[in-house]
């Protein structure tokens, strides 16, 4: 099922969580709503779900108007990031609730409820834990319950709350794994909540990337890692270096660093910023075809895949390059030493003028 | 078994820096047992001691008697429906204090709390005041010929308020710890109001509510003060079984006043057992909940995690 997002505007007294926010989720998509504590992402999620109720705009469901249907009759399958499960009923009694609390008309039997349960425990590999408490099972388990729970209604969406947020570095990782591989099997239409930008780019088809309220950039993850159409995406997925600086008559003059940016052919200057990933830049000895800066060495970490360095600019600004062991080790620098640094990309963002 | 003795064992070394010397270890417990004996079982054996002085003859008369019976009736008459009516009024004022937001909520917190504050003695003295002959509501109930000061109804409304904190109060923290996720989960998962309360709500409380109506029935039971001033005193008719002591004694017939007395302290003992018995239950569920198990390594999401052979 598709969902639909229009002008969506949800505020918590003075607070607003959600400032006129439209979305579509395709039909099939996992999609990742990732941003910082209070950019409104669980709000919205919760908004979707029918948990909460939108202040102004619509929510469509297959183009239908959901936005004053009860979450009871939206069709939802709901995942809480403290996993809710009901803490005095079996992991089984757990799964089979959604089904149990029909009216009577629509009731499965007993028969077919035990059997659609052990099959959804089957799919979340727990079937052997079915008559535990909640309470004996670890986070990943717990976090499975939830799952088999919200899938057990057959929801025609489901929804995930920051599902890994609780968990330990290591379940997460492997979790996050497996949900992604359970989304191209059964291909259900899902938005999951994370605040986590390396957890949205590893498992979501599409990412949307939200900020006090608002959607900054909605793409595949590779676009919006590529290709951030705002300086805050920039910085929120993953380091980032900043030069700070203006530009001119078609030239970016960004501290040390100075480029064409034949965007802006104008006399007039205006503030800019130049972002650069410590991955895009590279340090040598020589300037070589020149478009950079020397720096000199403070510092290098090469406990790890990647060695990070960090570098001062003539004018004291910190740099950060990570660089690769072998080259690093080809290149052999000391500390206090001047390289030569160059940017493989730069994206230049100009300070919009104020009105 | 093995586990078990490894366990205390590990127990028993451990903190031994923070263990008093063996002298000391004595003579703290005894002074708490001494005063435990002096204070709660001495007097509770001469509550025994008393009722069987004259034999069990004269025990069982004492509480056969028609005074007598019809004072144990009024007793249950009260709590059955003091118990009942403050078990519906606290779950409805914790569910709406711990789940919802809404204006004037820590007034009414306050106001919960609010028998538990005034003597008992006051607390019949407003009866009295509202529902008496010379009080604000007397004449209209005199004109319409209901009786509640010195009646049944009476004893009965002193003795829901002097009981109607204890069920919220336990219930209050309880229902705030368990948040209104669970609500919410059952709410997506098409579970209406009335089956979200009977499903999740209670099972969820249901040993603190179970507390707090043993604790509410033993007070309804036991209560004195407030009883008394409403009660009127009229023999076989409102008389509860703490009044009816109290008249015995001062007719200085202490054999029976005792044998009534030890009725009501073996309620008290009973509803102690019972108490015992659902903190007993409940700390080992507390114990479960707090065992946070490891998360299974990496396995716990392979297939590999499930046990071999199944």
């Amino acid at each position: 099922m598709s969902i639909e997002v229009k002008n969506v505007s949800k505020s918590f007294g003075a607070f607003t969580a959600v400032n006129d926010v439209s979305l579509e989720f395709p039909g099939g998509e996992l999609v990742a709503l990732l941003g910082p504590s209070g950019s409104g992402k669980t709000s919205l999620l919760r908004i979707i779900a029918g948990l909460e109720r939108a202040d102004r705009g619509q929510v469509l469901f297959d183009g239908e108007d959901a936005t004053r249907r009860d979450v009871r009759h939206r069709g939802v399958g709901f995942v809480f990031q403290h996993y809710a499960l009901f803490r005095h009923m079996s992991v089984f009694e757990n799964v089979a609730f959604g089904l149990k609390v029909r009216p009577r008309g629509t009731r499965p039997t007993e028969a077919a409820i035990r059997e659609k349960v052990m099959e959804l425990l089957k799919l979340v590999q727990l079937d052997w834990l079915a008559n535990r408490r909640p309470t004996e099972l670890s986070g990943g388990q717990r976090q499975r319950v939830a799952l088999a729970r919200a899938l057990a209604v057959e929801p025609r969406v489901l929804l995930l709350d920051e599902p890994f947020g609780s968990l330990d570095a290591k379940v997460r990782q492997e979790l996050r794994r497996w949900l992604r591989r359970l989304h191209d099997e059964i291909r259900l239409t899902s938005i999951f909540v994370t605040h986590d930008q390396e957890e949205a780019l590893e498992v979501a088809d599409r990412v949307v990337v939200m900020n006090q309220g608002r959607v900054e950039q909605v793409g595949t993850p590779q676009e919006v890692f590529d290709h951030p159409s705002t300086p805050f995406v920039m910085g929120f997925l993953g380091n980032v270096n900043i030069f700070h600086g203006r530009v001119e008559s078609g030239q970016a003059l960004l501290g040390p660093l100075a480029l064409d940016y034949p965007d802006h052919p104008q006399a007039e200057s205006r503030a800019a910023a130049g972002y650069t990933r410590p991955h895009e830049l590279e340090v040598d000895r020589a300037e070589g075809d020149g478009g950079g800066f020397w720096a000199t060495l403070r510092y290098a970490n090469t406990a790890g895949a990647v060695v990070k360095l960090e570098l001062a600019a003539a004018d004291g600004k910190m740099v950060q390059v990570d660089t690769t062991r072998a080259l690093f080790e080809s290149l052999q620098p000391s500390v206090g030493e001047r390289l030569y640094i160059r940017p493989r990309q730069v994206r230049i963002f100009v300070t919009p003028t104020a009105g | 078994m093995a586990a078990a003795i490894s366990l205390n064992q590990r127990r028993s070394s451990g903190p031994r820096n923070l263990t008093e010397p063996f002298a000391v270890r004595v003579v703290l417990t005894a002074v708490a047992l001494v005063y435990l004996a002096l204070f709660l079982l001495v007097p509770l054996a001469a509550v025994f001691g008393q009722a069987f002085q004259k034999g069990w003859g004269a025990y069982v008369e004492a509480i056969r008697e028609p005074i007598a019976l019809a004072a144990f009736r009024l007793t249950l008459l009260t709590a059955a429906i003091a118990v009942p009516l403050n078990m519906v009024f606290g779950l409805v004022a914790a569910w709406a204090i711990a789940k919802f937001d809404f204006p004037g909520k820590s007034a009414l917190i306050t106001l919960i709390d609010l028998p538990f504050a005034v003597s008992p003695v006051i607390s019949g003295m407003i009866f009295i005041l509202l529902f008496g002959r010379l009080g604000y509501l007397g004449p209209w109930l005199g004109a319409h010929d209901v009786r509640i000061v010195f009646a049944v109804p009476g004893l009965v409304l002193a003795t829901v308020f002097v009981t109607f904190p204890f069920v919220a109060r336990e219930l209050i923290p309880v229902m705030e710890s368990g948040g209104t996720e669970e609500e919410e989960a059952a709410r997506v998962l098409g579970a209406g109001g009335w089956t979200i309360f009977r499903r999740v709500t209670l099972p969820s409380v249901k040993w603190g509510l179970l507390y707090g109506v043993i604790l509410c029935n033993a007070r309804a039971m036991g209560e004195f003060g407030a009883v008394s001033v409403v009660s009127g005193h009229v023999r076989g008719k409102t008389n509860t079984l703490p009044l009816h002591v109290e008249i015995l004694y001062n007719e200085y017939n202490f054999q029976a006043a005792f044998a009534v007395a030890s009725l009501l302290t073996f309620l008290a003992l009973v509803t102690l057992v019972a108490k015992s018995l659902i903190e007993w239950r409940t700390e080992g569920r507390r114990d479960v909940h707090d065992e946070e198990q490891e998360p299974a390594s990496l396995g716990a999401v392979a297939a590999s995690e499930r046990p071999s052979g199944q």
